[in-house]
């Protein structure tokens, strides 16, 4: 049977297995949006702003490990997906953007809705490619999936012009069993050599520390990663994108290290003699400056991505190949060596790390208990909701100070169940990408934390949570300010909170969730948080909305000191460095 | 430090733009940059040059070889290499010019009235020394084809 272009379309995103696409229809879309209503294998979500389509794809994608599908319509539909690209390709999730694109013979004349979309995308994509036969389409969507999952993950952007999804104009289905393209074969196996390289050194360390990042989740390789450190016995630290990836119930987990990372990891880090990064890419917010990073440590560097590799800090051992590839063949080296770990050395190290947790870890943190704050801490805010989930909800945030205390405060044990913007920080992430997550996962518990500043940026898909009853629970981190700006503008610009207050104009976030048809709720007393959370969760069927009325005054501590410093510089508390 | 790099790649449409692309997004600079089609032309070979540290350049071809459409990518610089680069020159007629030319392979093209079209090729150390003689006065205008490399040896840049 011959198809349209819209239905070869179609026919290809369920060969790849897509369930859901998030979506908002347009005129150079309008075709495709024809052959959806004609199918019944992807479900479509309509957003309602494309940003929140790009962020609702990228959240389903880190949840499950597949990639998400957006679907936009040119010109402005195009430019709205663009925040949402970026984030996904700083994060290396595997998102597929499908974007209309005016008729062939339009392209170039300034014609209604258009805007070059490849170009504008190009330096924050993996690949892109434009429809220019419409047999192509089959061929170019598997292409599209094999580039985005494979290698380093990353979005892929589809350019449609309409004419090539014409409903009269019908084609054949035809694509390669397999997609084999000459330019790109992203397999690469670790070298045997490296490996045995890195097991010795590691075997011979007296102060390793594990180091490991977003790459280990996508790579699928929390058991590998386990299973090494059952063998070693090392401190590990997570970054923000690979907390979960590591129980953070294990004795040896040091929580997560960098900008705000805890004392003991970020200790660890400096004092290292062997530092295991796996999957991690030595991001600014980790290394604090590059020259004074851990000053003692022979560097091993496991990662897919060649060009991460000595990228900000030198490798001494590096290691190009799939994570869980690599950790299997270190794996089976360490069990082969015959070299024994000095165990006293490693001990005495655990010990040092033990210590460094007990003068100024989180946990034990005596100016949570100690404060006299009559207002609600956020970070008790986390805490109590670690407990009302009992650790076990998939948890969304924004961007800000909400972000970096709930990777404080509530504790991952499975990789993925933290969903955040990372690498590019995008506030308005959190709420759609918590849509991904629950469409992908209706009966688990879904929670978006976020700020009075960040939920605005994408209140609107209240509206499509309502629409496709989306019960998840948004628990508004409020503090009357842009939270993180005025942390910064008091620790380095003399308290002169520039643009960074608007308590006067905030909305009444109980009306505004009701007006959705949600359910709105505020705390402000500390008695009632315990209670107000429980109530909010026991309500399974609807989207709560709390809004919780914070201290403002909170900062978020540890902090590393900047600029010039090293790790093993930090604010432990306002106006105390360690 | 001067650096050649040799890029093999796809002849799609969009691919140029990509690498072109690459060098500013990483805040790297291109100074010339030479592209056309070889083989059965579905390739197209790329010789760019820039400035940078070895580290810069390590970098910069990383990040090349991530761009999905590049096959292979080299730094002509890291070993023994040829590299030549072509000028047309439009100049009024001068003995001077038309004789630093001629030591450049040079060859007239074409006579007008006042003026007078050569080219001349060579390495790009020697045409750039050439330039710098010819000078202002009586230049017309120039064109640089850009550096072009091969390795040296037996290395070749291929499927």
């Amino acid at each position: 049977m011959k198809l349209s272009g819209g239905d070869l379309l179609l026919r290809a995103l369920k060969e790849e297995g897509v369930k859901f696409i998030f979506g908002y229809p347009g005129g150079a879309a309008l075709h495709i949006y024809d052959s959806i209503f004609k199918q019944k294998a992807c479900d479509h979500i309509l957003v309602r702003h494309e940003q929140g389509a790009t962020h609702a794809a990228d959240g389903y994608s880190r949840a499950t490990g597949k990639p998400g599908v957006a679907l936009v319509t040119s010109g402005p539909g195009a430019t709205n997906a663009i925040t949402g690209l970026a984030t996904a390709y700083m994060d290396s999730i595997p998102l597929i953007v499908i974007s209309g694109q005016v008729q062939s013979h339009l392209i170039g004349t300034d014609s209604f809705q258009e805007t070059d979309m490849i170009g504008i995308s190009r330096p924050i994509v993996k690949h892109s490619f434009i429809v220019q036969d419409t047999q192509d389409i089959p061929r170019i969507i598997q292409e599209a999936f094999h580039i985005a999952t494979t290698g380093r993950p990353g979005p892929v952007v589809i350019d449609i012009p309409k004419d090539k999804t014409d409903p009269t104009k019908l084609y054949e289905y035809k694509k390669p069993k397999e997609v084999s393209l000459r330019s790109y074969q992203p397999r690469v196996l670790p070298h045997p050599g490296q490996i045995k390289k890195a097991c010795k050194n590691i075997l011979s360390a007296e102060r390793p520390v594990i180091y490991a990042g977003g790459g280990v989740i996508l790579g699928n390789a929390h058991k590998e990663l386990i299973a090494l450190n059952k063998l070693l016995k090392a401190p590990v630290t997570n970054t923000l994108m690979g907390l979960g990836v590591y129980p953070a119930k294990d004795k040896y987990f040091m929580g997560m290290l960098g900008m705000h990372g805890t004392y003991q990891a970020n200790m660890a880090m400096h004092n290292a003699d062997v530092i295991i990064a796996v999957g991690a890419r030595f991001d600014d917010r980790i290394t604090n400056t590059p020259s004074l990073f851990a000053p003692n440590a022979r560097i091993v560097h496991i990662d897919v991505d060649p060009a991460s590799i000595s990228k900000i800090i030198n490798a001494d051992i590096p290691i190009v190949g799939q994570v869980k590839d690599s950790l299997s063949a270190l794996i089976k080296e360490i069990k082969r060596s015959k070299i024994k770990i000095d165990t006293d050395a490693l001990e005495s190290w655990n010990q040092q790390v033990a210590k460094w947790r007990e003068m100024h870890g989180l946990d034990h943190d005596l100016y949570l208990k100690k404060n006299k704050s009559q207002m609600i801490l956020p970070q008790v805010v986390v805490q109590e909701l670690y407990h009302a989930t009992n650790g076990n909800a998939w948890v969304t945030s924004d961007v800000g100070q909400h972000q970096m205390f709930v990777a404080q405060y509530y504790h991952f044990n499975k990789p993925r169940r933290w969903v955040n913007s990372g690498g590019l920080g995008t506030m308005g992430f959190g709420l759609p990408a918590a849509m991904g997550v629950k469409l992908a996962f209706p009966k688990d518990e879904v929670v978006c934390v976020t700020g009075e500043g960040s939920i605005q940026m994408c209140i609107q898909e209240l509206s499509t949570c309502l629409q496709y009853n989306l019960p998840i629970k948004i628990i508004n981190i409020n503090n009357e300010a842009l939270g993180m700006v005025r942390q910064w503008q008091d620790m380095n610009y003399g308290g002169r909170h520039s643009a960074s207050t608007y308590s006067d104009s905030l909305p009444d976030f109980v009306k505004l969730a009701e007006s959705y048809g949600h359910i709105g709720m505020k705390v402000t007393k500390k008695a009632d948080l315990k209670k107000s959370l429980e109530k909010a969760f026991s309500m399974k069927d609807k989207l709560v909305f709390v809004d919780v009325y914070v201290d403002p005054n909170e900062h978020v501590y540890p902090m590393l000191v900047a600029p010039n410093g090293s790790m093993k510089d930090m604010w432990i508390k306002k106006n105390v460095k360690a | 430090m001067k650096r050649i790099i040799s890029i093999l790649i796809e002849n799609k449409p969009g691919a140029l733009a990509r690498v072109v692309g690459l060098f500013h997004q990483r805040g790297y600079n291109i100074e010339t940059l030479n592209v056309g089609p070889v083989f059965d032309g579905s390739y197209s070979r790329m010789t760019v040059t820039t400035r940078g540290s070895e580290n810069d350049v390590e970098q910069i071809t990383k990040q090349i070889n991530k761009i999905i459409d590049v096959i292979k990518v080299s730094d002509l610089t890291e070993g023994e290499h040829h590299e030549y680069e072509f000028i047309l020159v439009k100049f009024l007629r001068n003995e001077k010019i038309q004789k630093i030319l001629k030591k450049l392979n040079g060859k007239i093209h074409e006579k007008h009235k006042d003026g007078i079209v050569m080219s001349a090729w060579g390495t790009s150390s020697d045409i750039e020394i050439a330039i710098k003689a010819i000078g202002k006065a009586n230049l017309l205008e120039i064109v640089r084809s850009g550096s072009i490399g091969l390795h040296e040896g037996e290395k070749v840049l291929k499927i």
